[in-house]
């Protein structure tokens, strides 16, 4: 009776890991024994870590991945302080149908592409796009204005791309508050502002924190938005890794820049969570 | 030369049919890595419809082509079209291709010259690992009426088309600019100090030229909706792309560098692990036949190297290139050499720069 | 409204017996859309009394309490808190407080930040928030428990926190929502008691919403029964027990054998009232004005039964019917049992606790009676 209660463990068991191994155990290991071979000569290869000394060599590598890491924060920063609000009031103001309606408004852009979605952005902010063209039309600009290819057009496309991320993790721990804690901050004498803060931001700590994590991670492993929408100037780091690996042939440095983003962004979703006092079992679970 | 055509024609036909007899008819499933527009659909019908093979078509580029096979040890893919420059360089690092059997090929539907350059690029080791299928040029595609004082690549980066300039972050942008800047890349291939020299010179005229540039281009659909949009009015791209432009608007059209155009020829190799190597020669056979490279030119816009399609290409086509090409700007075009392994990361280096520039 | 004089101020169950009110409504009415949830409600608590609003739930109890507290506005009406109007006042401002249905203690606070939170809005200064809360902590019964998880603590406990986070704020009016609902039968027995005892403590104002007439019975000084929006009777515990104004009240406060009849004939203060069954009972108007014919209701408390063995033994009774024990309904003190008269009506009767009848079985033949003053008659409504 133990024994087949085992078997079954282990009959459940066996899918998940071999997607665990097959799909990301494996290919890991392929990625870091290639990020420690360097070229040599034609065809020929020496382990070495001289990629990641290219990597910290280069000031370059180094400043993308910054900007990178930063602009994902602030991405990641703006996306929850416009998600916020809106998840408040479809979770504890918007009633019934026009609840799932609001919740669906929030999931329509993910029915098209990410490319259209970057397209359509496209369309909205160049130089003869329909900003520009309204904004001549009222009489606001005298000519053209080009709101394409800069850091501020690469921020709108991120947060809009991260919207949803942010949204379900906020709406699902904002519905778990009871109505009667928030009543209770301001039977007892809370203003808004303490009540949100004191109550309501503590209470969704976790969503927050999931969140945050979820898009500061699609931000950061990005490609389309930042090239697309930042242009000449995205400057972006999986364009590199994108560029070793497609156009340069340099599979070990890619690998190598790879490990460096997977291993800097486990740096700061784990500084996060000990700075905000999550885990993350209690933010994913 | 009609009468011979027709003798050609015949004469391949009759190999065919052969071929096929003494392959038993076997059928296949041709996996085909190549350009858009390179295998349109009438085309695969008419092949498939004749040998009974069947075509799966993978639209991509010279990066992504090598990649991809690289990925693989040169497997997925039985037929490949990568530039004529670009193969010996991966075949050395990497074997991704198989040599070409040139008995198989039927050299008289080549243009001569043209099957010989890529024979002598494409070898590794003694053995052939190309044959020519579509070439065509990258120069200036020009708003002429906006942009007419731009004559030459560094002429982009003059003070009169400031904002409304696009090229792309890539090796031909480098290359264009060195012969621009009065240097001969080409020369230096086989000398990487040399090389990268020139290519620092680049990089600085790149890095003064950035403020000019609205965005670097990525696709060609890309830079056809700046064109098109008057976003952009001079830019560094393909002839062709300038050919479509310039039968919607008569002031867009391609114009041949005071340095020279830059030639370049998309061959036919055969990726290392391919299992469709009949239906692969049958393919080659097939497309190469005039009437046949009519309809690809008819679909890409560009030349094949088919000896003989020009007479079946529209006039319309044949009118812009000449007016793109006068003859001492044919005889100007620079044509790739194979490029050496290793020269990927010195220019890799100018580009991240560049881009990362302010 | 209709059994109430203009207010309540008649009757004085405050301890201090003053006249001083601490919560006046005045004609209070709230509309959501086409129903309206209250109608017309005016009632006054006395300062540092204990009044109960019961009632079935939808019959409008809560939406008093949230006007009281602030978070809905009433249609029309005035609420007047030591005879200030708190209309246009919002929530944080008044100075009444809540006790939730499932008491809304803030999960991700410890006891003294819950405790101390109203405080800290107030801008209290910290060791005054620290001392107060410790005192208020002793106050019930609790010492030393400031750092403890909101989920370390008992059910009861609990409540004593939820009510201790309200009186630290020194309120007027203490609102209480259900507060011993989510509890089991055992710790809601106690915590009534103690409740009580909390009140007298600190000597506070509570307005408690309840749909279990037991609470609201064994707490209340006043207690306003509630129905479809409007308050049937307002009254102390023994007169809605007793004396009910209305079938509504009758049936709804505590347990009664409940017929529907026709008075068959009326002789001054005595009425004869056949049911439908046939069973005929005599009964006292008590001034209701029953008239022959009319269609009435008819209540009867099971311990204002007698049973007997022998029919002789109640004949100084006016209403007397004979039958079998039909069911019997042991519980302890409280046990009853069911008696099937000739008609077939069943008539629940609560056993005198002399243990005289402990050896009843089922289909016994048993003679009940009671006195005609003890049935309660309303004329049928409409």
């Amino acid at each position: 009776m133990r024994n087949q209660a085992r078997l079954g463990f282990y009959l459940l068991l066996t899918p998940l890991l071999l997607w665990l191994i097959l799909l990301i155990v494996i290919p890991h290991i392929d990625m870091a024994l290639l990020s420690l071979r360097e070229r040599v000569g034609v065809g020929k290869y020496a382990t070495s870590m001289a990629n990641y000394g290219t990597f910290f060599g280069e000031p370059l590598y180094m400043w993308t991945f910054l900007r990178t890491a930063m602009m994902s924060v602030l991405a990641t920063l703006i996306t929850l302080i416009i998600a916020f609000p809106v998840s408040y009031y479809i979770a504890k103001m918007a009633r019934g149908r026009t609840q799932s309606a609001l919740f669906l408004l929030c999931l329509v852009p993910f029915w098209v592409s990410e490319l259209v979605r970057t397209f359509g952005w496209m369309i909205l902010l160049r130089e003869t796009g329909l900003f520009s063209t309204l904004l001549q039309w009222a009489g606001l600009v005298d000519g053209p204005v080009e709101m394409l290819y800069n850091d501020a057009a690469m921020m709108v496309g991120l947060v809009y791309t991260s919207m949803l991320f942010m949204v379900v993790p906020l709406v699902t721990t904002l519905e778990s508050l009871d109505d009667a804690v928030i009543e209770a901050g301001y039977d007892l004498g809370g203003s808004g502002f303490s009540v949100l803060r004191e109550i309501v931001i503590p209470h969704a700590m976790p969503g927050i924190v999931s969140g945050s994590i979820v898009v500061f991670m699609l931000s950061l492993g990005n490609y389309l938005t930042p090239t697309m929408l930042g242009g000449k100037d995205s400057l972006w780091f999986t364009e590199l890794i994108y560029s070793q690996f497609i156009v340069r042939f340099n599979w070990e440095l890619g690998a190598a820049f790879g490990f460096m983003l997977l291993i800097l962004s486990s740096v700061i979703v784990w500084g996060t969570l000990r700075l905000t006092g999550q885990t993350l079992e209690k933010t994913m679970g | 030369m009609k009468n011979s055509l027709m003798n050609g024609t015949v004469g391949t036909g009759v190999a065919l049919s052969l071929g096929l007899l003494a392959h038993g008819a076997a059928a296949e499933n041709l996996r085909l890595l190549t350009w858009g527009g390179y295998a349109p659909e009438n085309v695969i019908e008419m092949f498939e419809a004749e040998t009974g093979h069947t075509v799966e078509v993978t639209k991509s580029n010279n990066e992504e082509m090598i990649a991809k096979l690289r990925a693989t040890g040169g497997g997925g893919f039985d037929l490949a079209q990568p530039s004529q420059d670009r193969i010996a360089g991966p075949q050395a690092e990497f074997g991704i291709y198989k040599p070409i059997d040139l008995d198989r090929i039927d050299s008289a539907q080549f243009i001569g010259s043209m099957l010989a350059a890529t024979k002598a690029n494409t070898t590794v080791d003694g053995e052939v690992y190309g044959v020519p299928h579509v070439w065509g040029t990258s120069g200036l595609v020009l708003d002429t009426a906006k942009a007419g004082m731009v004559k030459d690549y560094t002429d982009l980066c003059g003070a009169d088309t400031a904002g409304k300039v696009s090229y792309r972050l890539k090796r031909p942008t480098l290359i264009g600019f060195a012969f621009s800047m009065g240097m001969d890349p080409f020369a230096a291939y086989g000398d990487p100090a040399a090389y990268t020299e020139i290519m620092e010179q680049v990089e600085a005229k790149l890095i003064e030229c950035k403020p000019n540039v609205k965005t670097y281009w990525g696709g060609g659909d890309e830079l056809m909706g700046l064109l098109r949009s008057g976003e952009v009015v001079a830019s560094m791209a393909w002839d062709t792309g300038g050919w479509k432009l310039n039968a919607d608007n008569a002031d867009i059209t391609f114009v041949a560098p005071a340095a020279g155009a830059l030639g370049w020829i998309d061959t036919f190799a055969l990726p290392a692990k391919g299992k469709a190597d009949d239906a692969a020669y049958d393919w080659i056979n097939f497309v190469m036949r005039p009437e046949v490279s009519a309809l690809i030119t008819e679909s890409s816009g560009q030349f094949t190297a088919s000896q003989g399609a020009d007479e079946f290409a529209s006039d319309e086509l044949k009118a812009r290139f000449q007016a793109s090409f006068p003859p001492e700007a044919i005889d100007n075009i620079k044509w790739y050499p194979p490029v050496p392994a290793g020269l990927e990361a010195i220019e890799g280096g100018v580009l991240d720069r560049v881009k990362a520039a302010n | 409204m209709r059994h109430l004089q203009p207010c309540g101020c008649r009757f004085l169950w405050g301890k201090r017996n003053t006249m001083t009110t601490d919560l006046d409504c005045n004609n209070l009415t709230k509309r959501f859309g086409d129903t309206t949830a209250v109608r017309d409600v005016s009632f006054s608590v006395q300062q540092g009394s204990f009044f109960s609003i019961l009632g079935p739930s939808g019959c409008g109890k809560t939406t008093i309490m949230r006007m009281v507290a602030g978070f809905l506005e009433p249609t029309s009406g005035d609420i007047r808190i030591k005879g200030k109007s708190m209309l246009n006042v919002p929530p944080n401002k008044r100075p009444v407080n809540m006790v939730f249905q499932h008491l809304a203690l803030f999960p991700m606070m410890n006891i003294a930040d819950n405790i101390g939170y109203g405080l800290r809005r107030a801008g209290m200064a910290k060791p005054d928030i620290a001392r107060k809360v410790g005192e208020v902590l002793e106050r019930i019964g609790l010492p030393g428990i400031e750092h403890r998880k909101i989920d370390e603590l008992s059910g009861g406990q609990k409540q004593r926190v939820a009510i201790a986070r309200c009186m630290v704020l020194e309120p007027d009016v203490l609102l209480l929502d259900e507060p011993l609902g989510a509890l089991d039968l055992k710790l809601r027995e106690h915590m009534k008691i103690e409740l009580k005892a909390l009140q007298a403590a600190f000597d506070t104002t509570f307005v408690y919403i309840t749909h279990d007439q037991s609470e609201a019975l064994v707490m209340s000084d006043q207690i306003a029964v509630m129905n479809g929006g409007v308050f049937e009777q307002v009254g102390a515990a023994r007169d809605l027990y007793y004396r009910p104004d209305t079938a509504f009240v009758a049936g709804f406060v505590g347990d009664s054998n409940r017929w529907r009849g026709t008075v068959e004939q009326a002789e001054g203060e005595r009425i004869a009232l056949r049911t439908a069954e046939g069973l005929l009972i005599t009964s006292a108007t008590q001034g209701r004005g029953l008239v022959l014919g009319q269609g009435a209701e008819i209540f009867l408390r099971p311990e204002a039964i007698r049973v007997a063995h022998d029919a002789a033994d109640l004949a100084q009774f006016d209403n007397r019917v004979s039958g079998v024990v039909s069911s019997l309904l042991f519980n302890g003190a409280a046990s009853r049992i069911l008696v099937r008269d000739e008609v077939g009506e069943e008539i629940e009767v609560t056993l005198p606790q002399s243990g005289e009848f402990a050896n009843l079985t089922k289909g016994a033949p048993v003679h009940i009676g009671w006195a005609g003053d003890q049935t309660t008659c309303f004329a049928d409504r409409g």
